[in-house]
């Protein structure tokens, strides 16, 4: 019983855009340490501060990153969708989300649980280093997209252009 | 072609006198304010007999040449562009109505006595920038087509010269109606006069001329290799090139530190065309007029899109003008922008040097190994 | 030395290349706080076909000239239809001209989006803010041609949601049968359970089947630059990738030399380019 709840669950973690291709032997190893989990809309499935303990895999419905701020309520730092990450900082200490993970819509994620995978890399660099492999993608495109919206290139040209 | 005909220094009256009764306005160089400029002539003796530039870079002076040559001088100020290309002009006025009224052109025929081959090699420029796209400027070619082109084949070089490496002179095979080659040899002094058209034919064969003799001819082509020999300056043929690999050259921000950009060096470049159109309104705004006059890579609102200028800096606005004058135009024009007659150098208020900068680009090309030492 | 002497057919054209024709706004409709909509027509009887991608210089009497992309459906010629937004003095003054007042119009002019290139394959519009204006024509062309290309899918960024340019179209495309559109914005608040982010993510995930896409891109430089590198890197082939350039234009036919960006005159070399002619050119500092 315990047998094939791991091996569907290492189905489902194969078929996910982030774990694509991973060998075989790791996804089981994987599937150790995920759930499926479902988020009701507006639910979080974290909040900023909180222990990050676990990461989902997006496999239906949307997510918004959100952040609170005086006077101007919730602002949406970036949405996620179906095949993307939700949640990087369990990866590196001090291990707590940076910003609030909010379902839009009904949400169907797989959690990993975090500690365990840390465990597991922490006992197995080839692991680890394969799972830092597969994170660092995803990293390094928030981080494009985020200089690209840094730059503000919609903004009214009045406001950012070289005065003569 | 009709064979050449030799005439006396006093035959240059005779043809301004023939131009003038065939209803030509005839402009030649003119000394003015000490400085040589295109202008009305009537006689030969208008012409700054004897006198030749002392061209450097950032210094044109006129003085005393060595001989009483007609021709011994080079260039004026400014070539054709501005009698084609008008520094300004009205293009059209027009009312609320917005039915324009185009401005008539003004295109009297017009002789030009004495163009170099430089000049004549910048007018195909420009007439290959406003005649060769898919819109053709018909003020442009009116005004072109009035012209009648008596060239000067150059005996001697300004410092500042180097037609002879952009293939322009100092000998013009065509583009004219008739050429002049001033000879001075032996205490003989005459002007070997060919013909380029029909028009310059007939104009010919009204000169009190004897044929040239094949010494003459002779003596005419070798004063042009001479000419091309005593060239100081030369841009070479991978300029293009170098150019186009130079984008981010460390180099541009030394031309910055001495470039003024004071678009001295466009307005008397007889290739550079950019212009720019703005309107003058009558007092209560009823009627506009619509005006064309010359701009300049090298002002700062030349380059402004919504908001700012995307060349901001000096560096950028020097890389545009020579990176376009030398490699873009091949892409857009099919050739050259520039015709080797060195008035940029000469022209410049700190004495930048077209080809200077191009030999200093191409001494370094910003990434160089570091030897064993250096390291 | 020769003398170039222009192609004969062009040369017997008239030459009406700096003159503008009498228009008249006949709608204005604001479309965001700084930029309106004018539809315009011509007094002479002479309405003005164009090309999707093609631009046309707009001059306010006393005022100036400045060049515009046309936004219109190229189906219906008997209107002009250009969106505008409020920069300098012309185009402030063009979001002005009420119903009826007149303007000069130059054109139409310049290189348009190569749709014939689309045929029986996949094109994706991708816009980014005002960038949606000049790439309309192709949609509207696009849903006129559906059955002659495999699918239609239409990607747009912008700032925020309330900078969204068109937005009852693009709900009415979004319903169309098999039309995707894929909106995201830069930033918002909770009130908007749209994507949030930037256009070139939207873009991977919505190619059907990248070699056999043909990509039509306008909006910020920028944005464009990274809207094309990532569909190059999904494996759209590179000159099947579409781009439309601006520089500041003073005539609109290569005769004033404003627009140049490297070997190109936008106007007459564009502004529609394929990337491998401008890929280089635009990471070059302040060309």
């Amino acid at each position: 019983m315990a047998d094939s709840k791991i091996k569907s669950m290492a189905e489902i973690l194969a078929a996910h855009p982030l774990f694509a291709g991973l060998d075989r032997e790791i996804t089981d190893l994987l599937g150790g340490c995920a759930t499926n989990v479902h988020f009701a809309d507006g639910a979080y499935l974290f909040k900023a501060e909180e222990p990050a303990d676990t990461f989902y895999l997006l496999r239906g419905g949307d997510v918004a990153l959100e952040v609170s701020m005086p006077g101007r309520g919730r602002l949406t730092v970036q949405t996620l969708h179906p095949g993307h990450v939700v949640g990087a900082s369990w990866i590196l200490p001090p291990y707590r989300w940076r910003f609030d993970a909010r379902a839009i819509g009904s949400v169907r994620v797989t959690g990993v649980d975090a500690t365990c995978l840390r465990s597991k890399c922490d006992a197995d660099p080839r692991l680890g280093y394969q799972v830092m492999q597969r994170f660092l993608p995803v990293v390094a495109e928030r981080l494009q997209s985020t200089r690209l919206r840094l730059l503000d290139l919609y903004a009214p040209p009045a406001d950012v252009g070289r005065a003569l | 072609m009709d064979p050449a005909v030799v005439i006396p220094p006093q035959g240059l009256d005779d043809l301004i006198g023939i131009l003038d009764a065939q209803g030509y306005e005839v402009l030649g160089v003119r000394e003015t304010d000490g400085a040589l400029e295109l202008g009305p002539v009537t006689a030969a003796a208008d012409l700054p007999r004897g006198r030749i530039e002392a061209a450097e870079a950032g210094s044109v002076r006129l003085v005393d040449g060595p001989r009483a040559a007609f021709f011994d001088h080079t260039l004026p100020m400014q070539g054709l562009k501005r009698v084609v290309y008008p520094a300004q002009e009205r293009l059209y006025t027009t009312g609320p109505d917005l039915v324009a009224a185009e401005e008539p052109v003004e295109a009297p025929p017009r002789a030009i006595l004495g163009v170099r081959p430089c000049d004549l090699a910048a007018l195909d420029t420009l007439t290959a920038v406003f005649e060769g796209g898919p819109f053709v400027d018909t003020r442009f070619r009116q005004r072109r087509e009035a012209l009648l082109l008596i060239a000067v084949n150059c005996m001697r070089p300004a410092a500042t010269c180097f037609c002879a490496s952009m293939d322009s002179g100092p000998r013009a095979e065509r583009g004219f109606d008739l050429a002049i080659d001033e000879l001075i040899q032996a205490g003989r002094h005459v002007l070997v006069v060919t013909a380029g058209s029909a028009r310059g034919q007939e104009i010919l064969e009204q000169l009190p001329g004897e044929p040239a003799e094949e010494a003459d001819l002779r003596a005419a082509r070798e004063g042009s290799r001479a000419c091309a020999e005593a060239q100081q300056r030369r841009l070479d043929e991978g300029v293009e090139g170098l150019l186009k690999r130079s984008y981010d050259h460390p180099h541009w921000a030394a031309v910055a530190e001495r470039c003024l950009s004071c678009a001295n060096c466009t307005l008397v470049c007889p290739t550079c065309f950019c212009g720019t159109v703005e309107d003058r309104s009558s007092l209560d705004g009823a009627e506009a007029e619509r005006w064309r006059r010359w701009d300049s890579c090298f002002t700062l609102d030349f380059s402004y899109l919504h908001g700012g200028a995307v060349r901001g800096e000096t560096a950028s606005r020097y890389r545009q003008w020579i990176t376009h004058k030398l490699a873009h135009w091949h892409d857009q024009f099919g050739r050259s922008g520039c015709v080797g007659c060195g008035r940029c150098i000469g022209w410049c208020p700190v004495g930048i040097d077209i080809t200077a900068e191009a030999a200093a680009l191409a001494a370094s090309e910003g990434r160089s190994e570091l030897s064993g030492e250096e390291i | 030395m020769t003398l170039i002497a222009a192609d004969p057919a062009t040369a017997a054209a008239p030459d009406t290349g700096m003159l503008p024709r009498p228009f008249e706004v006949r709608a204005r409709r604001r479309e965001l706080a700084d930029c309106v909509t004018l539809e315009m027509a011509a007094l002479d009887g002479r309405p003005l076909g164009f090309a999707p991608g093609q631009f046309t210089m707009l001059y306010v009497h006393g005022v100036g000239e400045i060049a515009i992309s046309i936004s219109g459906n190229p189906a219906e010629a008997d209107t002009l239809v250009q969106t505008i937004r409020a920069v300098g003095a012309v185009s402030r003054a063009l979001c002005e001209l009420p119903e009826g007042q007149r303007l000069g119009v130059r054109g139409p002019l310049g290189k348009a989006w190569p749709v014939e290139r689309a045929l029986g394959k996949h094109l994706m519009v991708v816009a980014g803010g005002l960038g949606l204006a000049p790439t309309r024509p192709v949609i509207y062309w696009a849903l006129a041609n559906r059955d002659r290309l495999k699918s239609l899918d239409i990607v747009y960024g912008t700032r925020s949601p309330d900078q969204i340019l068109y937005p009852q179209q693009l709900l009415g495309w979004s319903s169309a049968e098999g039309l995707r559109v894929g909106i995201t914005v830069d930033r918002a608040s909770e009130d908007w359970t749209g994507r949030v982010g930037v256009v070139t993510d939207l873009v991977p995930s919505m190619l059907r089947d990248p070699a056999e896409t043909v990509a039509m891109v306008c909006g910020p430089e920028i944005m464009m630059r990274f809207a094309a590198q990532g569909l190059a890197a999904a494996g759209v082939p590179q000159d099947d990738i579409h781009l439309s350039l601006e520089r500041n234009m003073k005539c609109g036919i290569g005769w004033c030399g404003h627009c140049q960006l490297g070997p190109h005159l936008i106007c007459r070399d564009g502004p529609v380019f394929p990337y491998p002619a401008v890929r280089d050119l635009m990471t070059v500092w302040e060309l």
